[in-house]
């Protein structure tokens, strides 16, 4: 609990109007898409890393817990306030303060949405290609707290790889910046790598210097469609072999394909038991070549279907199989677990037979979707949790899906985080000398222990 | 906070539970997009509704301030990955509310004014309910000084003339047509009857040129819509029988109207939120939603072709959708029309599917920020060079000629019947 005093003094930093201890506000700014839910004590809306700097001193100072918060669209739980404290929300950091497009960089503050800085910098014919798929709605800062990724990740690589500098207010209250706006630079420990994806732990994102590329001529779309799991997956290696680095390759399962199929009648063949979504970009004509090579390529693979759109709207239509995705699960049960682990590209099919071995000895339906040219495979497992026994059945899965992912080489998570979903699952994947370094550089920047405490590491 | 207090949301409780609380509304609510803050998003305002009916939160100041932040625009229900009812969930709320703490001064006002047709109808509303004369008397804070029948707020608003008489009142119920042609009973609304007349005069030239026999039931009243925003749902169970009974008098193939909201009305509110209520008019109240259509798309329907009929020079127009629209689907064929009327050129504004901020009567309390969303539309409009923005909701209308005029300019407002009026051979 905050006292007045401390209350005042918070008010004073942001002003009346941007601090709330409403149950109304207090509700409001407690949940995420995990839709876990805790009550913090007070809402404030900072406007400058200055106000965030103090913030932040004062929570070491009276020692209450303050949770950064964007949208509030993580999977994770990272933004919630887990026992009570202050939520920092960035809403009002929305500033996109240049678009320099002599050295193709750009400064944003952290509450900018994600689409919106993508369309200014597209004005102006460049490109910031990572894509989640929350992106209308989704922070700069949390994508860069989380690391987020998207389907042009297999060609462009995921948000950190476009992050070149930070401005950061350390937990302590120290305004600090990382890396710049070069394209090399080596002096000192690397930063802005740790604060990309610490998920709000080591310090609050207050404005980031992204690189941009210039945008691509123009892109083809692609639907395959395949007559097995197999053929789809030796589909992905075998354009990937072949020197062709495709914008997009995007997967489903037949699972997936069953839900979509029943809920919006698509006509999908009958024999479809895989599809991929394959885009590639550039040049008009090498583009062209590429279509004609990876429609050579795949022929042999249990190739049923495939088309090519001839344009944006053809293209759109094309995508909407991949975006009806979403919609389709619930009519196989009214809740989710959406995992999204990793393996590495030639371990996709291994991972999704291990995967159908899993769900039959659960007996609850897995349904897998997702970037299968990075191997980032969204793991959906769907259950209702009114019907007892079933959340169980679920986490015990859960934790055979991170093993088979582990045992392949891969990784729990890539892109959704740890924070207070995964954190159970953490001692999988990491050995008790890598989470007390990680606890080290922790206790180092936060030594009262105040910036999104309880999250991350076990 | 009795049992009774949160019947209203009991009933849409298995709805809220179809939100995941994704955040996908964040980018598509126009309210979040003006007051930027959560508990303005459908996710906000859902979440809020599930804690009232576990009972952790009341029906006090702060649920009320956070459900008067929508403009039952739909928005967020048109994508959601989940078709949440969130228009529905706060339309609940807003009746329990309502229940509980008695309605505002305001919505009182409101439910008298459109439940009394005789005040509507007697010759001095204008400057009665409406006139600036009978306005100095009234407090700034009243609520009649503000959305119904016409939002009148501040020096600065545009105020739409009053007709000197109303449209009903210069017509016979009945206009027959030639035989073997569909008949229509019109469902005119307050804002065509009582202000933009000349939107009901051209309907009527249209249909009367397609030959249709159209009937203007004399038993019609508001469509409530005004009072279901502020959660006065008796109030539009009163009217909903009351122009079920008018409708229902005549036999008909279609019920038109060039109201978008009115429309909205019959076709979806009624069956969905006075059905639900009021099982024993259910099936009525869906007989007339099946028959309901919009003017625009009757009219392409039954096959008009706007002819060159040499009246004025090339005009450059915008459609701007009305939300009312938008939810029902109403996008192309509107379009269609004025593609297809000689004489014009259509060109596409930026986001014209977005609410205008009108918003039922939102901008009753929100003024600043139906203006501030109302801005971004204007400026949309005024990108486009259009000579015109033309739409198919006389409440859209009022709300954009205020945005433009207060903008400093000079695009006229049209409606769709009206351009389209003007390329018939009469
Ligand atoms: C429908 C849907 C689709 C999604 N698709 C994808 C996808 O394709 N790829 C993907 O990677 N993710 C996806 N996500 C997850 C989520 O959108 C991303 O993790 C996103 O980056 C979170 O951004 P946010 O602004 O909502 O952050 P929040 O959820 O508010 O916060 C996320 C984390 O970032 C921290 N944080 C936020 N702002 C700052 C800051 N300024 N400084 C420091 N820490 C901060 C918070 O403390 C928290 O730990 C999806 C989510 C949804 C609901
Ligand atoms: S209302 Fe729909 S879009 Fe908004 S959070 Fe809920 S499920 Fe997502
Ligand atoms: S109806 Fe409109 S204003 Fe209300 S929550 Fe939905 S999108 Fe927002």
């Amino acid at each position: 609990m905050l006292d007045a005093r401390t209350l005042q003094q918070l008010t004073d930093i942001v002003g009346a109007e941007n601090i709330a201890t409403g149950a109304q506000d207090l509700i409001c700014y407690g949940y995420d898409a995990t839709q876990m839910e805790f009550l913090p004590d007070a809402v404030v809306h900072p406007d400058s890393a200055e106000q965030v700097s103090r913030i932040l001193q004062l929570a070491n100072k009276e020692n209450f817990p303050v949770f950064p918060r964007g949208a509030g669209s993580g999977f994770t739980g990272g933004a919630l306030p887990k026992g009570g404290g202050v939520v920092l929300v960035t809403t009002r950091m929305n500033r996109i303060l240049r678009i320099d497009t002599d050295n193709l960089v750009a400064e944003v503050e952290p509450g900018v949405v994600t689409e919106t800085f993508q369309m200014a910098v597209e004005k102006l014919g460049l490109f910031y290609p990572p894509d989640p798929a929350s992106l209308k709605f989704s922070t700069l800062g949390g994508n860069v707290a989380e690391c987020a990724g998207g389907p042009r990740a297999v060609k462009y690589g995921v948000t950190k790889d476009f992050v070149m500098g930070l401005e950061v207010v350390l937990p302590t209250g120290a305004i600090i910046r990382t890396g710049g706006e070069t394209v090399k630079g080596v002096v000192g420990y690397d930063l802005t790598k740790l604060l990309c994806g610490s998920e709000g732990t080591l310090g609050i994102i207050t404005k980031i210097i992204f690189k941009l590329l210039p945008y691509p001529d123009s892109k083809k779309t692609m639907l395959t469609v395949f007559d097995s799991i197999d053929g789809a997956a030796r589909a992905v290696s075998t354009i990937i072999k072949n020197k062709i680095i495709p914008t997009t390759l995007e997967f489903m399962d037949h699972a997936t394909l069953t839900c979509v199929e029943r809920r919006f009648n698509l006509g999908m063949p009958e024999s479809a038991r895989a599809v991929l979504l394959i885009e590639v970009d550039g040049d008009r004509d090498l583009i062209e070549k590429q279509a004609g090579q990876i429609h050579k390529l795949i022929e042999p693979l249990g190739l049923v279907q495939f088309r090519v759109a001839k344009d944006a709207a053809e293209s759109e239509e094309l995508w909407r199989v991949r975006r009806l995705v979403s919609p389709s699960l619930r009519d196989v049960n009214p809740d989710k677990f959406n995992e999204d682990i990793v393996v590495p590209r030639s371990k996709v099919p291994d991972v999704i037979r291990r995967i159908e071995v899993i769900q039959k000895r659960y007996d609850i339906p897995i349904v897998n979707f997702g970037h299968a040219g990075d191997g980032n495979i969204h793991v959906n497992i769907m259950i209702d949790k009114s019907v007892p026994g079933q959340l169980e059945k679920a986490h015990e899965a859960i934790k055979e899906v991170f093993q088979a992912a582990l045992d392949l080489g891969g990784t729990m998570s890539g892109e959704h985080g740890v924070g207070l979903a995964k954190q159970p699952y953490i001692p999988l994947e990491l050995n008790a000398a890598q989470i007390a370094a990680m606890k080290s550089i922790k206790a180092a920047l936060d030594p009262n222990n105040i910036l999104n405490p309880g999250k991350m590491l076990p | 906070m009795t049992k009774k207090h949160i019947d209203p949301l009991e009933r849409v409780a298995q709805e809220m539970k179809k939100c995941v609380k994704c955040g996908a509304c964040r980018a598509n609510c126009p309210a979040f997009g003006t007051f930027q803050r959560e508990p303005a998003t459908a996710r906000g305002k859902v979440a809020l509704a599930q804690h009232l009916v576990k009972g952790d939160i009341t029906l006090d100041d702060g649920t009320y301030s956070a459900m008067s932040k929508c403009l039952l625009c739909g928005s967020c229900v048109d994508k959601c990955p989940n078709q949440v009812p969130t228009d529905e969930i706060v339309i609940a709320a807003r009746e329990a509310l309502a229940q509980r703490r008695g309605l505002t001064t305001f919505h009182k006002a409101v439910g008298q004014v459109i439940r009394n047709r005789k005040l509507m109808n007697f010759g001095a509303l204008a400057a009665a309910v409406l006139g600036p004369i009978f306005f100095r008397k009234v407090p700034s804070t009243s609520g009649l000084r503000l959305r119904f029948p016409m939002p009148f707020i501040g020096g600065s608003r545009h105020i739409p003339q009053i007709a000197k008489k109303p449209f009903m009142k210069r017509h016979p119920e009945i206009i027959k047509g030639e035989p073997g042609k569909p008949t229509i009973v019109f469902f005119v609304g307050c804002m065509t009857n009582f202000v933009y007349t000349e939107i009901g005069e051209a309907t009527l030239a249209l249909f009367r040129h397609l030959g249709c026999t159209v009937i203007i039931p004399q038993g019609q009243q508001c469509c409530g819509l005004p009072g279901m925003s502020g959660g006065d749902l008796e109030t539009v169970r009163e009217l909903a029988e009351q122009n079920l009974a008018a409708i229902e008098k005549h036999e008909a193939d279609y019920v038109m109207t060039a109201c978008a909201t009115c429309g909205g009305a019959l076709h979806k509110l009624y069956p969905l939120v006075i059905g639900k209520r009021n099982p024993e008019l259910k099936a009525r109240l869906q007989a007339v939603a099946d028959k309901t259509v919009d003017a625009a798309v009757l009219l392409q329907k039954l096959g008009l072709h706007p002819e060159e009929t040499g009246t004025g020079q090339r005009l450059r127009v915008t459609y701007h959708d009305p939300c009312h629209h938008r939810t029902a689907g109403i996008a192309k064929q509107p379009r269609a029309l004025l593609k297809e009327t000689p004489g014009l050129d259509l060109v596409e504004m930026e986001g014209a599917d977005r609410c205008c901020g009108l918003g039922g009567t939102f901008n009753v309390y929100h003024y600043e920020s139906s203006l501030d969303i109302n801005a971004g539309k204007s400026k949309a409009i005024i990108d486009t060079g259009a000579d015109a923005v033309v739409t198919g909701c006389p409440g859209c209308i009022m709300q954009l000629s205020d945005g433009l005029k207060q903008a400093g300019d000079k695009t006229r407002v049209l409606h769709t019947v009206e351009l389209l009026a003007r390329k018939i051979r009469r």
